[in-house]
């Protein structure tokens, strides 16, 4: 009886990966627990386990195949009851994909500068860029400005030896040492106070944590430290410093793995905070974070990280923080988002189309300081307003947009705003209530037809 | 043997240790008639009887090595060479203050000076100054930061965590652990498993002093080798300042968790300034007389600072929107 082997997920949000190396060949005999495969994501590096015994019988993927769907088989071993009986060389039997003829690796998932424009992005036409995943820009943010200023360096837990939790800042090791790229132990609270006092000294720290759930350990330091000691101090101690890393739910990991902390940092004067959704944003944007000479919290988004997008190829390329953004152009109702949320809209902006609904998506950018002249410009034309974004409500981004809005273009608007989050409950794991408490696109055309009125 | 010691250090040096405690002792004393007449208000602890742990580190410091500490923070804005007036200002809340008036007492600063806080979360000044000692070790600067906090301090996590870090880096910074055996209301033996606070940096191979805080002599001598130590890039050291507070945590403690006795036996028997003052006489380092200008010296710019304070206008309403951030141009 054969058993088939299927491609392992690394994580819990991974789709495809690279078949690097095989370690065995048919008709070798395996055992439980034997490492059979190598496999890799723009990531990670992965053993493959053999979790049944027996003899391979064919390998249907060939080492350094590109993009091999999670779940697809990659092998077949003869189970218990049967010989061994490897396929000899030549066979013309019926193999699916005999290993001769490897997976087609996937074409590349960036979209060409004319689908860039379908989004919205900010740069002129006419400007070169190349294809850039989310998780490459954020890293070549860093590499270029620590190649520009000395002072700029990198601490947080695997951001050195592992290169990354998230492969963020991959080959920055290699390229400016240990000690510029700090591996640090375990202790959010102290590292984050040990960064703020090193900025106080006269450097420029970039602190990557592992994921934003963490920061909470360390939120003292970050508001308390960081946000308030230029203000109590007169003007003296300023802190350029940057905290980033992974916000918002990443894919079935659990309530305390999951949490949107956009309003939370949002409410404290005396810190920027920004939260992209492209690579040319997510590369602009954290430039001038590590540039400016104030705390910068820079929220990204896991599900993001292996996202590609046009950058352009400019190591000046800056974003100006503070900014919101038109992703498109609409005339009916403007819908505001942020991060991933983003292309929620923007999916939600084309399916209102097709209901002759013309939808203007304003991507935020920076939560603070909140580009208010853009979103009133935007609902002075529209006349409606829906706000997205994955956080719960209470006292969330939209809640202080809709206030702002209200309170400054009341007699601008045709229907009260309508606000568009995460359920109020605890992230669950289970995959059909997590899918239920995240906001959709669909809750966004939802929310957009009802202040239509249609 | 304080009198070699004393002979060791020479006149000049205990002058000036007299002199800055005694200045200590004076403005504290000012700032707490201040606060009874209302002139400052809110969060005001004073350092009454631990002058000379700072007054006897400050002298083991060269130009550049940086301070930072707890809410007790005025004795060590002084002994950095802060101007009294700028922190008596501060205390009252006036454009003539350290931070403008904007910070209060637990919250000054100088760049100038290297003191770096003044914080007002127990224990945040930890890691802070585990941070200013990484940037000095990053920048190749031979300079060491003293990160000062209390006994109540010693129990937070994030101290460990920067012990941790400092010494598995050897970061050049001096720990240094004001134990005045309350940590507000609640003494050492209630609070702290292990009351030898120099033993808790043994679980990181951090050495650890105890040290007499009420002698300056003492606290210079091990100062001296704990910042050596840092200095030389052997890694932190942890000093544990034996010492004692007269007054309350703050301003509004009746101190009822003491007794009036053990606050008096402190005083008459180790009273830091009468006990530098007592080997000064009696090895013959100086007279009489001369303490009597150095008295009179602190005398008045202790009032002076006091008059400062009160003269000093409230900020500008402007000032209510100005320093939340650095401007930049447009990002």
């Amino acid at each position: 009886m054969a058993i088939d082997i299927l491609m392992p997920a690394l994580s819990p949000t991974m789709e495809e990966g690279t078949l690097a190396k095989w370690l065995v060949k048919p008709g070798d005999v395996v055992k439980s627990g034997q490492v059979i495969a190598e496999i890799e994501t723009d990531k990670a590096t992965m053993e493959v386990e053999a979790v049944d015994e027996g003899a391979v019988l064919e390998l249907l993927v060939a080492a350094g195949a590109q993009g091999v769907k999670v779940n697809s088989i990659i092998a077949r071993l003869q189970g218990e009851g049967g010989a061994p009986a490897p396929k000899p060389a030549g066979d013309g039997g019926q193999k699916p994909a005999p290993a001769s003829a490897p997976v087609a690796p996937t074409a590349s998932t960036a979209p060409a500068l004319s689908a860039a424009r379908a989004y919205g992005a900010q740069f002129p036409a006419g400007v070169e860029t190349a294809p850039t995943t989310i998780r490459d820009a954020l890293r070549d943010a860093m590499a270029e400005e620590m190649r520009r200023d000395p002072t700029v360096f990198v601490m947080g837990e695997e951001v050195a030896e592992y290169q990354g939790a998230y492969k963020v800042t991959r080959g920055l090791l290699q390229e400016f040492g240990a000690r510029r790229v700090v591996d640090t132990p375990i202790t959010e609270h102290g590292f984050a106070g040990l960064a703020v006092g090193a900025a106080f000294g006269g450097l420029r720290p970039i602190v990557e944590f592992m994921t934003m759930n963490f920061a909470m350990q360390a939120i003292d330091h970050l508001i308390n430290s960081a946000a308030k000691t230029l203000y109590m101090s007169g003007g003296q101690m300023g802190c350029p410093i940057v905290f980033r890393g992974p916000n918002a739910a990443a894919a079935r990991v659990g309530a305390q793995h999951s949490q949107d902390f956009s309003s939370w940092y949002s409410h404290v004067p005396g810190l920027k905070v920004i939260a992209p959704y492209d690579a040319a944003d997510a590369k602009g944007l954290l430039k001038a974070a590590i540039r400016d000479p104030n705390p910068v919290v820079f929220l990204e988004h896991e599900l993001l990280y292996g996202e590609s997008f046009p950058v352009p190829i400019d190591a000046d390329w800056i974003v100006p923080i503070g900014q919101a953004l038109v992703r498109r152009e609409g005339t009916d109702v403007t819908i505001t988002a942020h991060s991933r949320m983003v292309g929620f809209a923007l999916k939600a902006a084309e399916e209102l189309a097709q209901a002759g609904i013309s939808a203007e998506v304003v991507d935020l950018r920076t939560l603070r300081p909140l580009d208010t002249a853009t979103i009133l410009a935007s609902v002075r034309k529209t006349h409606r307003l829906v706000t997205a974004e994955e956080g719960w409500g209470q006292s969330g981004i939209g809640a202080e947009i809709a206030a702002r809005v209200v309170a400054e273009a009341f007699d601008d608007l045709d229907a009260p705003p309508a606000r568009v989050f995460q359920k109020d409950v605890p992230l669950p794991y289970a995959a059909n209530l997590e899918r239920l408490s995240l906001p959709q696109a669909a809750d966004i055309v939802a929310a957009a037809k009802a202040v239509c009125y249609k | 043997m304080p009198d070699q010691a004393a002979a060791a250090i020479g006149k000049t040096d205990l002058l000036r240790f007299y002199r800055d405690m005694l200045l200590i002792r004076r403005f504290e004393e000012r700032a707490g008639q201040l606060y009874g007449m209302g002139l400052i208000a809110g969060f005001c602890h004073l350092y009454i009887g631990q002058e000379a742990v700072v007054v006897g580190m400050q002298a083991c410091l060269v130009e550049g090595d940086q301070v930072i500490t707890g809410y007790r923070d005025h004795g060590h804005m002084l002994a950095c060479g802060m101007e009294s007036r700028g922190v008596m200002a501060e205390l009252t809340g006036r454009a003539g203050g350290y931070s403008r008036g904007k910070g209060g007492s637990m919250h000054m600063f100088s760049r100038e000076k290297n003191f770096f806080g003044g914080h007002g979360i127990v224990g945040a000044q930890v890691p802070i100054g585990a941070g200013l000692a990484f940037a000095n070790a990053y920048l190749g600067k031979k300079n060491v930061s003293l990160a000062y906090f209390g006994d109540g301090a010693a129990n937070q996590g994030q101290v460990y965590e920067a012990f941790n870090m400092a010494a598995l880096w050897k970061l050049p910074v001096v720990f240094i652990i004001e134990n005045n055996q309350y940590a507000m209301g609640t003494s050492v033996a209630r609070a702290s498993a292990e009351t030898h606070l120099h033993r808790r940096g043994s679980g990181f191979g951090i050495p650890g002093v105890e040290v007499d805080g009420m002698s300056v002599l003492a606290v210079r001598e091990a100062g001296a080798k704990a910042v050596a130590h840092a200095r030389n890039g052997e890694g932190p050291v942890l000093l544990e300042m034996k010492t004692y507070r007269y007054r309350g945590h703050s301003m509004s403690d009746p101190a009822k968790y003491r007794t009036r006795e053990e606050v008096d036996a402190m005083r008459e028997q180790h009273d830091p300034i009468e006990m530098l003052r007592n080997i000064i006489l009696d090895g013959g380092h100086a007279s009489e007389d001369e303490f009597k200008a150095i008295d009179r010296e602190i005398k008045d710019i202790v009032a002076d600072a006091a008059q400062f304070a009160q003269d000093s206008p409230e900020p500008d309403p402007a000032e209510l929107w100005t320093d939340v951030l650095i401007e930049t141009d447009a990002r």
